[in-house]
């Protein structure tokens, strides 16, 4: 087994008085790809987001058990939830680009943690978005606005921007959902090199794209961890038979 | 028969636009035909005569009013843009609910009982009319509008941009100010300018907070003139040279509210297409 | 764009490679073991087809692997299906290697029974005809696929009269038959490993152009 990254043990998760995620309990394996696959309304996105707390906007939530990041429980207490995200991005199946320039986006997250430096933060864009396999296609008009970027660019200049701040652990919640055949598949193969220096955890409705681009597969149902395996085998050789049904298609 | 309804309505609405465009029509053509031709560089530049001598201008009258919603625009525009953020930040609170509702009664007070207000709360403690006590009044009528203006666009923001800057460690604050409110900017900046045009209009809530200054004068503590004021005076007046230059301040007060919807297009226009690329 | 996908199918082009490599070593061996009457090559040759056998397997795991993960498409999916089926063509062609071994191994338990001319040509037409096909299979070249089923006809001319060679051994002396019987085989086990390489050189084929030209009697050759 390889080195764990993030243990999840006997999680819960309310909307008010609604439980929707049941004792989850999980190893996410370090520097590797981690798919969450299930049907609409199985609790992936909301466990997703549990692990950079960015459910905590949402009024009347609660939650049980633990989710540690390198063995630190992310909702223990004196936990400062601004420097987890740092640790933990997050990349969102919607392109989001902020209206400001290509450059100012990725540089964001390092302004608004207090870097000023012109030249430590043009490094640090450029290496950015080099990671996210777009800068060749922007270097030339790094000032020009982000929403002028094709949609395909826009979810790898989000990437980019998440990965300016350095984090180990980056979130995908389906970001590849929104986008045509081609700019997925350059989304899957950004992911599939990403993982040599991030750990990667994707929310997918495409069963497909989990099996092409993820090492572990945890496959949910109603709010439930039905099982978690090595990807290989939850796509040959499941053990349980629901997660049978679920990946041939013979949900009903 | 459905073809005649549908013809018939289509009439109807044009007829109702026409309508509704005469008057309009009308304003414009007296104000422009009356106006001009009492218009010359004197009307800029000189203050008013004393009755009975002809000539003289509205000089002092026009800068009064710039002056005016400078000072609105000082106290209104922080105010309002905050209490905006606040409202929208906070909506589902009680306290919010509140304030929206205030905002929207305060928006509906005649502007005669805002400039009462503001004389009983900054004349009367000063004991003389002043520039700060108008613009402070017009403030009170630009507040509310920009409140309300600043909360719907901020709304009308994506929710990814919020989430994405809190995703990358970003506070609330650092979220609203560094991103969201940026993004709304160009729509906040619109309403802004056409509330102050609108209160670049406004007579009732001046006649006794700012009063009147026949005399140039920059001093915000010091009545001052105003255009609406001015033509207000000119035009009950009973000397013929007096309502000729009413109704060349009115023609001028229009067109500055013109000028005013005109920047605030353009602006927005630019804004838009800058974060657009 | 290089994708990851290329990289997967790379490592099976490999594999493969790897297991044609020793397939084709089997073949020379057991040519060896019955021309120079060699039983301890012979008896290498039968102890090596274990891993052989465990290269299947482990190709077989790859392809399925591949099929679970990637849904390979188009040229890709030929490539896979085509690798699915060289692989147990390979295998075969080895087991068939062994079985030239077990009967060398028997015929060097008594004299020979003449000298062998046509068995070795047939022979090496048959190393030659695998080696070119898993060559033909590496750089997806139709022409010299083509070329290898085309020399398939030779083969079976050769098979024959090797065949009748021994026949009338046979009639000759009947103390000859057991032996002219063992070469008889031998014969066969290096026509069907011909037989194998033009399965081969028909999936090369099908995999380069997407034609299916197995069964169909003319090979559609420009």
């Amino acid at each position: 087994m390889d080195e764990v990254k993030i243990t999840v043990r006997d999680f819960d998760f309310y909307y008010g008085t609604n439980k929707v995620l049941h004792a989850i309990s999980l190893d996410i394996p370090k520097n590797r790809v981690t798919a969450l696959i299930g049907p609409s309304g199985c609790g992936k996105s909301t466990f997703l987001r549990s692990i950079n707390r960015m459910n905590d906007i949402i009024p009347g939530i609660r939650v049980d058990g633990k989710i540690l990041v390198d063995d630190v429980d992310v909702y223990g207490s004196g936990i400062d939830v601004v420097s987890l995200r740092r640790r933990v991005g997050m990349v969102f199946q919607k392109s989001n680009p902020f209206p400001k320039s290509i450059y100012e986006n990725v540089a964001y997250g390092l302004r608004i943690n207090g870097l000023r430096d012109k030249r430590k933060l043009d490094e640090a864009v450029s290496r950015s978005l080099d990671r996210a396999a777009l800068l060749d296609e922007v270097k030339d008009r790094l000032n020009a606005s982000a929403l002028a970027l094709s949609g395909g660019q826009q979810q790898r200049l989000c990437i980019a921007r998440a990965l300016a701040v350095d984090p180990d652990v980056l979130l995908m919640d389906e970001p590849a959902s929104a986008l045509d055949p081609i700019a997925t598949q350059k989304i899957e193969e950004l992911v599939f090199d990403l993982k040599k220096n991030y750990t990667i955890v994707i929310v997918t409705h495409n069963m497909q794209q989990a099996a092409r681009v993820s090492d572990r597969t945890a496959f949910f149902m109603l709010g439930k961890l039905v099982e978690y395996d090595d990807t290989r085998t939850i796509f040959m050789n499941p053990s349980v038979k629901l997660t049978e049904d679920y990946i041939t298609g013979r949900f009903g | 028969m459905r073809k005649f309804k549908s013809n018939l309505i289509v009439a109807l609405c044009g007829a109702s636009v026409l309508l509704a465009l005469v008057p309009l029509a009308m304003i414009l053509f007296y104000v422009i035909s009356r106006g001009f031709s009492a218009l010359n560089w004197a009307f800029f530049t000189q203050t008013p005569k004393p009755v009975g001598e002809a000539g003289g201008g509205m000089g002092n009258a026009i800068v009064g009013t710039l002056i005016l919603i400078v000072i609105a625009g000082v106290i209104a525009i922080p105010v309002g843009v905050l209490s905006g953020v606040h409202l929208a930040e906070f909506k589902g609170t009680r306290f919010s609910s509140m304030v929206r509702f205030a905002a929207d009664v305060l928006n509906g007070v005649p502007s005669i009982v805002i400039g009462i207000f503001a004389y009983a709360i900054i004349v009367l403690p000063l004991k003389r009319f002043s520039a700060i006590a108008g613009g402070f009044a017009l403030a009170i009528i630009v507040i509310p509008v920009v409140a309300r203006t600043t909360e719907e666009l901020l709304r009308l923001v994506p929710g990814g941009l919020k989430e994405a800057a809190l995703a990358l460690g970003a506070t609330r604050a650092k979220a609203m100010f560094s991103v969201i409110l940026p993004a709304a900017l160009p729509g906040i900046l619109t309403g802004i300018l056409v509330a102050l045009a609108r209160v670049a209009g406004e007579t009732a809530p001046l006649l006794f907070t700012a009063f009147n200054n026949r005399f140039f004068s920059t001093n915000v503590t010091q009545p001052i003139g105003s255009l609406t004021v001015q033509v207000f005076t000119y035009a009950l007046s009973p000397y013929d040279d007096w309502i000729r230059q009413a109704w060349a301040g009115a023609l001028v007060l229009v067109t500055m509210i013109l000028i005013l919807s005109i920047i605030a297009r353009v602006a927005t226009r630019r804004l838009e297409r800058m974060a657009r690329g | 764009m290089l994708r990851h996908f290329d990289r997967e199918i790379d490592q099976l082009k490999e594999l493969l490679l790897r297991m044609g490599a020793l397939v084709e070593d089997q073949i020379n061996e057991s040519i060896r073991a019955l021309l120079d009457r060699d039983s301890a090559i012979a008896q290498k040759v039968i102890d090596s087809d274990t891993a052989v056998d465990q290269m299947e397997l482990d190709i077989d795991q790859h392809t399925i692997e591949l099929i679970a993960t990637m849904q390979p498409a188009a040229v890709d999916l030929r490539f896979v299906a085509a690798a699915m089926k060289i692989t147990p063509e390979l295998e075969r062609i080895a087991d068939l290697a062994v079985d030239v071994c077990e009967r060398a191994m028997e015929l060097n338990a008594e004299p020979p029974l003449k000298p062998l001319l046509d068995i070795p040509r047939l022979a090496r037409m048959a190393q030659d005809m695998v080696r070119q096909a898993l060559d033909a299979f590496v750089r997806r070249d139709t022409a010299l696929a083509r070329q290898v089923i085309d020399r398939d006809d030779q083969v079976d001319l050769l098979t024959e009269q090797s065949f009748r060679e021994l026949l009338t051994y046979m009639l000759e002396d009947s103390r000859n038959i057991s032996r002219a019987i063992r070469l008889t085989f031998v014969n066969k086990y290096f026509e069907r490993m011909a037989d194998g390489a033009t399965n081969i050189c028909e999936m090369v084929v099908y995999l380069a152009e997407g034609k299916v030209i197995k069964h169909s009697g003319h090979h559609d050759a420009e």
